[in-house]
């Protein structure tokens, strides 16, 4: 169930966008703010709000890399995978992540605290290798720079 | 040299105030436009600068622009589009020029929006530039204030509404009709040309999408004139550019330097040359879907027109450096695979041809690798030339791979005849 | 205009502007392609049609386009031979073969599959990938369509069909890469009624029969013949497939004029029937015990015997049988005995429409030119239930419109996503005026729901609003006033408006209004069609033949006139309340029924005969269009089975009738039925049986068929010589002519290379258009060029829901409403459960909640219903489901009473 003031934002957004569909990704953004990721009970009842059936918002919804439509753990880490982290690193970087947490791309640790994902090139490419946690990038990793980083996300 | 795009930034990056913005000339332009200028002559100026768009093609953009139909009262709202998305692995120009300076990408976007007679903005931004977003939201909010942005903007009876909206992750979002699609809160798929977008783009109405970098050449050339705006290349291109290297060279940075610098001195002047112990292997100019250039194109000039003559592309000018001691099969390989995963899905040879080619290298780079595959790339790269496919990324994605082919043939038969990566 | 086109160095005339994919296929080339679909065309997805294109004689390198986006200019030169542009195609084919799973061998599409003609076709043979597939979960898509998506190659086809086209939002594409996945957003039905053309959409083996699927047989082992689907008034072109005396199901028969490339569910599913329990098998003697079976020539000279002894015989014949069984049933009776088997209220409706158009000045549209219409007013007809294909075709008529706007822009119609780009919003104007909400509201630019007496007087009032002549309405709303002017003004600018209507609101008035706004468009010199739907499959052809309503059969037996009734194909309990139909069938000494399948009526049957149905007969059937469409028998009835007329003949024979000996053929039949006025085109509606092509038969067996001498080894070791078939140019083998025979007679679509559905290419004259020779059928009305445009004189009162006294109106459903498609055990189970609708404003006033059981008393007939509450349902209205099982017939419209069962009267 959508809380009353996520219905009310989703509202401000596609009345902001003119057309109903337009606001469609940036109301699953604000369901997706609040639960980390967005499940199918939720997408029904968006899809209700931007004139849209399940299946059309599903649709856009699968598309892109940032809706998640699968549970995520609290703090999600967007490793980038592109060829300037990857000349710079990328490998070690993942290996280090997958030995300290105990889980590689795509999965959750077990107390609920981390994802990793892969990402495309986040623009910090004089800092590669980097990668996202939540809105923060941190670049040029080093396996001790990750272990500090990974100390700030409770 | 004249740095107009970066001189006004402070050296912590941190963004200018409206009111640093404005106490540098920020604004200014947008002033003389709305004040002495009617949006034909806004073009006209744009279009004798020789200015050509940053977003990869280096399409003119005066050209472009123009192409805008006459406005009428029925075919509106009109819109004009900053493409900020920028998702070309290698390139974070435009990030650099939202989060330093905010304002000159609004004030890009209002002249733009000006000029082609347009009642709606948007700057399309990637989800991950959070930093960008904070700024530019708040350089929005402060242009409306001061009256840039809105209603009745300076008073000139124009109104202009501009917003900031941001993306959920899709290098296909880069590509100007798949922007336009993901604005409509549809799959960031392609449409087909004709109709172009200044005939029917977004909602079918009348749109111009340009690049972040394009837009913020806009306030200094209609401040400053096209004259001066030529004066300051180095090629008949005009204006300046912000160059790029990453990899491992000594400084990897953004340097903004006058069209057509070679190569060579972004590289060794301003990058400080390759890392201790490292030789230059090769390079792709302009973000990952480019060729490669070798050694021995290393003092080609960085400008439209003479990246092509040495085989590849000025791309978005931030060029990838490859080392001695760094895989080119490898790097290739991760070329592949995210092309391939970025993918939108609609066309053959790109949705299964890409996959393809990413397993492959995968193959090629993990031993398995058989004579017959670099026969396989070979006709995969032909299946994806320009024009073969529905939209420019695999044109784009082939391009790497197919340099690669013919830069480094030795490496991949290597790989192949000693069955591993001899790298690793 | 057409534009000189050279092709590989031979110049070409085709059509300017036309896509050159469409025009190289057209003018006979083989060439590949996925995305692209007559119907749906071009979007440049798959890139599988490229060619190369030269810039002028000089130009040796040329470059490769999509010939399905780029549209044929004067002095354009092609290749489709270049070495280039055939590795491309090859490249492209042996690109989408990587994931395309090896498993033609057990996949339902091969045989038939675009996917492996088009990569023969290629000349790709040899598989280089050696990578891991993708691999996809399937999903559960209903009871008619198997979902099998590792088989996909992502033309994108079937989501543009089912959005675009047939107007399904539940159906989507997720993901992306080379992982998308088209599918539905959970498990589930798929919710259009027009899901089963996904079947013939999909290239390839994602979307498939799911009803083939339980009795499966390959394409080229399937015996087929032309035939028309019995499931509505519209009479879809149809190819029924059977193997081993079973039907296995049904594809689409392209009729240009009719259904084009599709079909509804209804009439692609419902062929089960024929296979199910309750066929007839054998003739029927009720005795004491029940039935049992006895000999036909018993069961022949016992009736005929009643028949001979001076017996007062009555014939109640069906709108759902043929023209030809009807005509043999009143000749066996005579005419002044013979009775269509409706009710007094349907016969009323049925000869009103049938009026309206032979009598009027106003042409009945075939389905191509309601798709073509550029304005639409459906006026009190669910034409999403009761007639689905003309749902489907007012879908394209909704088109029309942004096909307008894109050409101001110079965009060709097939530029399918550009027409949608710059057609935006745009939809032709479409009003639509119901009873209650229908599927087809979507493309409504405005809608009504009103009592069938005001949806006839805001008819009238918008004939009114066109023309000062027609008569006025009296005690006429404003907001009615303001409707009827605004739709006035739509259709008056409209080139070619059609207003629809039918008899499913069970209204003559509602059928008069449509006619009104038909003849008031008609007076100002437009162009308007009337498209009119009937109740059944051969309403149309009853009513040409003439003969009472039951009310008139029920007098005759009240009067003790009848010792004997025959009734032909018609179970009178679905036309009757029981009471009424005890009563008549009690008042009669003797009673012989004719039918398919046991049911109520012939349960009380003294004989009951075994006929043939639509598969295994030939006969003539006469859509609401007024086509007469000839139907063939695709197996021979096995056993005692045969045709009614045959049945009916025998019995004449036996009862002293010489001149029914005559008819030794279905020919002969039709011979003498034609010579009955407005039946006289009746015989052209196919070629006869002496016809030949190229000397021979038209074979109903592929020419691969295969097990012909092992089919029966069971049995025989013998092979026994394959079944004569008399009456039609058809044969029961795999012996004859292998070209292209007239449309009435194509038994399938197959061409060298073409195996799949698209060897329908190779019919068509011009690819898209009529297949060579014409569309088959014929129609029999034509409005008389100097008929006049008339009103009809009584416009009714305004409607006032009365406290405690409730209109009953029929609310059909495509599944579950018709009769024999409702044996299809998947029909069934989307058919709706029995209910009884109202509106949220009356549930809540009475207090009645979603499946509260409320009494429904109609006259005398009460039954129990859960309550269904329908929104916009107008108050005062409630909707009782047309014909289906488990509710008590009542003629509606009518006045009733409900009670809430927990809650008292409300
Ligand atoms: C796959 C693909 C991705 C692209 N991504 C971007 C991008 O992130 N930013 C951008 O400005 N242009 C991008 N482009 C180019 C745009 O399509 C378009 O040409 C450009 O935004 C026009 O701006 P300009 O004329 O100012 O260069 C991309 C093109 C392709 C084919
Ligand atoms: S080349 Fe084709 S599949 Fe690839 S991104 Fe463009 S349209 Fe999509
Ligand atoms: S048929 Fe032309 S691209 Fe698919």
């Amino acid at each position: 169930m959508l809380t009353e003031s996520e219905k009310e934002e989703i509202a401000e957004e596609v009345k902001r966008a003119g057309h109903a569909r337009a606001a469609c990704v940036d109301a699953l953004r604000i369901v997706q703010r609040r639960r980390g990721w967005v499940c199918d009970e939720a997408l029904r009842e968006v899809a209700a709000l931007v004139d849209m059936t399940p299946a059309e918002l599903d649709s856009v919804a699968t598309f892109y890399s940032l809706i998640y439509r699968k549970p995520v753990g609290r703090h999600v880490i967007l490793l980038c995978d592109s060829v300037v982290c990857w000349v710079m690193g990328h490998e070690t970087a993942l290996e280090h992540l997958t030995r300290r947490l105990g889980i590689t791309l795509g999965e959750t640790t077990a107390d609920g605290r981390f994802t990793i994902l892969p990402t495309a090139c986040l623009g910090a490419c004089d800092r590669a290798p980097a990668m996202m946690v939540d809105e923060e990038i941190h670049g040029d990793l080093t396996p001790e720079k990750i272990d500090r980083i990974l100390e700030q996300y409770r | 040299m004249e740095k107009p795009l970066t001189k006004m930034m402070r050296p912590d990056g941190e963004p200018l105030s409206l009111g640093e913005y404005e106490a540098a000339g920020g604004y200014q332009a947008l002033r003389k436009a709305l004040g002495a200028m009617t949006p034909t002559a806004v073009v006209e100026e744009v279009k004798k600068s020789n200015l050509r768009g940053r977003g990869g093609a280096g399409f003119p953009t005066g050209l472009k622009w123009g192409f805008m139909p006459k406005a009428d009262r029925v075919r509106r709202p009109r819109y004009f589009v900053v493409n900020a998305d920028e998702m070309e692995p290698g390139t974070w120009k435009d990030r650099m020029l939202m989060e330093g300076n905010p304002h000159q990408v609004v004030e890009g976007a209002l002249l733009g929006a000006y000029a082609v007679e347009a009642d709606v903005g948007y700057i399309f931004l990637r989800a991950e530039y959070a930093k960008a977003a904070r700024v530019l939201r708040r350089a929005i909010a402060e242009a409306y204030g001061a009256g840039y942005a809105g209603k009745n903007v300076l008073g000139s009876g124009w109104a202009l509404e501009l917003s900031l909206h941001i993306s959920a992750g899709r290098y296909m979002c880069g590509e100007e009709m798949g922007l336009i699609n993901a604005l409509e809160g549809r799959r960031a798929n392609p449409r087909n040309k004709p109709p172009h977008p200044q005939l029917a783009g977004l909602w079918g109405l009348p749109t111009i999408v340009s690049n972040t970098e394009t837009v913020c050449n806009a306030p200094h050339i209609i401040l400053n004139g096209a004259e001066w705006y030529k004066g300051i290349s180095r090629s008949s291109d005009g204006g300046t550019k912000i160059y790029g290297a990453s990899g491992k060279v000594k400084r990897p940075g953004l340097w903004e330097l006058p069209m057509g610098t070679p190569l060579r001195e972004v590289l060794e002047e301003h990058a400080g040359g390759m890392r201790d112990g490292l030789k230059f292997r090769g390079v792709l100019p302009g973000g990952a879907s480019t060729d490669f250039l070798g050694p021995e194109h290393l003092d080609v000039k960085m400008d439209f027109d003479s990246v092509p003559k040495a085989g590849s592309r000025m791309g978005t000018g931030t060029m990838i450096i490859l080392d001695d001691h760094t895989c080119p099969v490898g790097m290739v390989r991760n070329l592949e695979r995210f092309f391939a995963r970025e993918s939108c899905g609609w066309c053959t040879p790109c949705r299964d041809g890409l996959p393809w080619a990413a397993q492959v290298l995968d193959a090629i780079e993990e031993g398995r690798g058989e004579p017959g595959d670099l026969d396989v790339l070979a006709d995969l790269c032909r299946l994806m030339a320009p024009g073969h496919t529905y939209c420019a990324l695999a044109a784009g994605a082939v391009e790497p791979l197919q340099s690669a082919l013919k830069l480094f043939r030795e490496e991949f038969e290597r790989h192949i005849r000693d069955k591993r990566c001899p790298w690793r | 205009m057409v534009a000189t086109l050279h092709i590989d160095g031979a110049a070409y005339s085709v059509k300017e502007g036309q896509n050159l994919l469409q025009a190289c296929l057209s003018l006979g080339f083989n060439l590949p392609y996925f995305c692209w679909h007559p119907a749906m065309h071009s979007v440049g997805a798959c890139r599988q049609c490229a060619v190369k294109q030269f810039k002028d004689e000089k130009d040796t390198r040329g470059k490769i386009i999509m010939s399905c986006m780029t549209p044929a200019t004067e002095g354009m030169r092609i290749s489709i031979e270049d070495p280039e542009a055939r590795a491309f195609r090859a490249g492209v084919i042996e690109a989408l073969m990587v994931n395309h799973p090896h498993d033609c061998p057990v996949c339902d599409e091969g045989g038939e599959c675009h996917l492996q003609d088009m990569t023969v076709m290629t000349g790709h043979v040899c598989r280089r990938a050696r990578v891991r597939k993708r691999t996809h979960r399937n999903q559960d898509m209903g009871p008619f369509v198997n979902h099998e998506m590792n088989r996909c190659i992502a033309c994108y086809r079937c989501v543009r069909y089912y959005r675009e086209l047939a107007g399904g939002r539940d159906l989507d594409v997720f993901g992306w890469h080379h992982h998308v996945y088209f599918g539905r957003q959970v498990d589930g039905p798929l919710e259009s009624e027009f899901s089963g053309n996904l079947v013939e959409v999909c290239p390839t083996g994602v979307f498939t029969d799911k009803t083939l699927k339980g009795h499966y047989a390959r394409k080229w082992d399937l015996q087929t013949a032309p035939s028309v689907c019995v499931h509505c008034s519209l009479g879809c072109n149809t190819i029924p497939g059977e193997r081993y005396g079973e039907l296995r199901r049904v594809r689409n028969r392209f009729n240009e004029e009719v259904n084009g490339y599709f079909l509804c569910d209804r009439g692609r599913y419902g062929y089960e029937y024929e296979n199910s329990d309750l066929r007839l098998r054998h003739p029927l003697r009720l005795g004491a015990e029940g039935p049992r079976p006895i000999p036909s020539a018993e069961a022949v000279s016992y009736v005929a015997g009643l028949l001979r002894n001076g017996g007062r015989v009555l014939g109640i014949g069906s709108p759902r049988a043929s023209l030809e069984g009807n005509f043999a049933l009143r000749a066996l009776v005579g005419a002044g005995r013979f009775f269509i088997g409706w009710p007094e209220r349907e016969r009323a409706l049925v000869t009103t429409a049938l009026r309206l158009l032979r009598e009027g000045a106003i042409r009945t549209p075939c389905l191509r030119e309601v798709r073509e219409a550029d304005a639409a007013l459906a006026l009190g007809e669910d034409v999403s239930n009761t007639a689905p294909m003309l749902a489907f075709a007012l879908r394209q008529c909704a088109m029309q419109r942004k096909i307008k706007v894109a050409a101001a822009f110079g965009i060709a119609p097939w530029d399918s996503d550009a027409v949608r780009l710059v057609g935006q919003d745009e939809k032709s104007p479409i009003f639509i005026a119901t009873p209650c909400g229908t599927r087809l509201d979507d493309i409504a630019t405005r809608l009504w729901r009103a009592a069938p007496e005001e949806i006839a007087r805001l008819g009238f009032a918008v004939a009114k609003a066109l023309d000062p002549d027609a008569p006025e309405v009296p005690d006429l709303s404003d907001e009615a006033k303001s409707s009827a002017r605004d739709i006035a003004a739509a259709l008056r600018e409209a080139e070619r408006p059609v207003v629809v209507s039918g008899t499913g609101a069970g209204s003559p008035a509602v059928l008069e209004a449509a006619g009104a706004v038909a003849a008031a468009l008609r007076r100002l010199g437009r162009n308007v069609q009337l498209s009119l739907v009937l109740p059944e499959c051969n309403s149309a052809g009853a009513a040409l033949l003439g003969g009472g309503s039951l009310a008139g059969a029920l007098s005759e037996v009240r009067k003790g006139q009848v010792d004997t009734l025959i009734i032909l194909e018609n179970d009178l309990y679905r036309r009757l309340n029981a009471e009424a139909a005890d009563a008549l069938l009690a008042g009669v000494k003797h009673l012989m029924v004719l039918d398919h399948l046991a049911n109520a009526t012939t349960a009380r049957a003294e004989v009951a005969l075994p006929c043939a149905t639509f598969a295994e007969s030939e006969g003539t059937l006469v859509s609401q269009e007024g086509r007469a469409q000839r139907f063939f028998a695709v197996h021979p009835a096995r056993g005692e089975v045969r045709e009614s007329w045959r049945w009916l003949r025998e019995i004449g024979m036996a009862a002293g009738q010489s001149e029914m000996a005559a008819w030794q053929t279905t020919d002969d039949l039709i011979q003498t039925l034609s010579q009955e006025p407005g039946l006289s085109g009746v015989k052209e509606a196919a070629p006869g049986r002496e016809f030949r092509a190229a000397g021979q038969k038209i074979p109903r067996q592929p020419h691969r068929y295969s097990g012909r001498t092992a089919m029966g080894a069971d049995v025989s070791v013998h092979e026994p010589p394959p079944p004569e078939d008399r009456d039609s140019p058809l044969a029961f083998s795999m012996e004859g002519y292998q070209g292209q025979p007239p449309a009435a007679l194509v038994p399938r679509y197959w061409a060298p290379g073409w195996n799949s559905d698209h060897a329908l290419n190779k019919f068509q004259g011009e690819v898209g258009g009529a297949v060579r020779g014409g569309p088959a059928g014929v129609r029999l009305i034509e409005p008389a060029a100097d008929a006049p445009a008339r009103y009809a004189a009584e416009i009714p009162p305004p409607f006032q829901p009365a406290e405690g006294q409730w209109l009953v109106v029929a609310l059909h459903h495509v599944f579950g409403s018709e009769e024999l498609s409702a044996h299809t055990p998947g029909v069934a189970q989307l058919a709706p459960r029995p209910y009884l609708g109202l509106s949220p404003e009356d549930a809540q006033r009475c207090g009645v909640g979603e499946g509260d059981p409320v009494e429904l008393a109609v006259g005398s007939s009460v039954q129990q219903l859960p309550a269904r509450i329908i929104p916009g349902l107008p108050r005062g209205l409630l909707g009782l489901p047309a014909g289906l099982a488990g509710v008590k017939v009542v003629e509606l419209p009518a006045g009733g009473r409900v009670r809430s069962v927990t809650g008292g009267p409300p």
